[in-house]
């Protein structure tokens, strides 16, 4: 018990300060935009769009694409 | 200096979910693939012998360096985006330390990106599905999980909203009620997809699914803890110093 009233400093919660959004706006675009383009190559290219033609992206992440989640075919 | 901030937490992210998607991968090959496996050979032995098309992929490469592509693809992706929204949600929430808030959003994410649109389009096993109709479930799902996101967004705000009127607690209950109710009425108004085989059989079924879960749950589990203890280590390097010097301090 003794301890922890010697040192106030240590039971405080420490709340982070908050990041100003100008500051995280360019990094969330250009890295949300290419996180989302990854996201789309393993969730539904040649599914129910192509981008890239043939089956081979397709069949290459086929078991993937079924055990996260996405439709498949 | 914050954008540096931004920056390593981001970095942090992609690693954190790199790592996430290594169990998770664990997970899917011994949880997952022996489901997928015994769906295949339903498929084999339902399907008219003209239909046998030619492997682009082996069956075992799929269910290896492929789900392992897929599964670490998706694990860095999502720690990526995760890493964003930690930058905005941090000090914004509340009275939650960097460890505590990225549990938190982790936990939010996992259900929001996953276990909500699972409920109404739940993961399917190969064999279960018309090819006919990918682009409308792929259109479906999608849209359920871009909606449950939004919505749960919208939910946070609305508690923020209310909490200086109701307090914290009654504000978090009216925040999430109101998250279920929109969610419930998008169960109710979006089309229902059942494209089962009568014949497929129930156990396979339910086992792919509760493994489709298991690998979420370790993805979204073990990044909130190891992104966590990454960011509580960036941004608050000097509680880790003051923890160790009270044990020196407890004497006197």
């Amino acid at each position: 018990m003794a301890q922890h009233v010697a040192s106030p400093t240590v039971t405080t919660p420490v709340v982070p300060a908050k990041l100003p959004l100008k500051d995280i706006a360019p990094w969330a675009v250009f890295f949300g935009v290419l996180m989302l383009v990854l996201l789309y190559f393993v969730g539904a290219e040649q599914g129910a769009t192509s981008v890239v033609s043939g089956e081979d992206v397709h069949e290459w992440v086929h078991d993937a694409r079924h055990l996260l989640g996405f439709p498949c075919h | 200096m914050n954008s540096a901030t931004v920056r390593n937490l981001l970095v942090r992210g992609m690693l954190a979910g790199l790592g996430a998607g290594l169990l998770a991968l664990i997970v899917a090959y011994f949880l997952g693939e022996p489901n997928v496996d015994k769906a295949i050979g339903f498929e084999a032995a339902h399907a008219p012998a003209h239909e046998h098309e030619v492997e682009l992929v082996s069956r075992s490469l799929q269910s290896t360096a492929g789900l392992a592509t897929g599964v670490l693809i998706y694990g860095v992706a999502f720690g990526g985006i995760a890493a964003l929204a930690y930058c905005f949600a941090l000090g914004r929430l509340g009275r939650f330390t960097p460890r505590a808030t990225a549990l938190l959003l982790s936990g939010c994410a996992l259900l929001a990106v996953y276990v909500v649109p699972f409920l109404k389009y739940p993961a399917n096993p190969p064999a279960v599905g018309n090819g006919d109709t990918i682009g409308k479930r792929t259109t479906l799902y999608l849209l359920m999980m871009v909606l449950s996101v939004l919505l749960a967004v919208a939910a946070t705000i609305l508690g923020k909203r209310l909490a200086p009127s109701l307090g914290t607690w009654y504000a978090t209950v009216a925040a999430v009620a109101a998250f279920a109710l929109a969610i419930g009425l998008a169960y109710a108004f979006l089309p229902v997809v059942n494209e089962v085989p009568g014949d497929f059989p129930a156990t396979v079924l339910w086992r792919f699914r509760v493994s489709a879960l298991a690998i979420q749950i370790t993805l979204w589990g073990t990044f909130g803890l190891v992104f966590g203890e990454l960011a509580e280590r960036l941004l608050h390097p000097k509680p880790v110093t003051a923890a160790t010097a009270r044990p020196v301090a407890a004497p006197h």
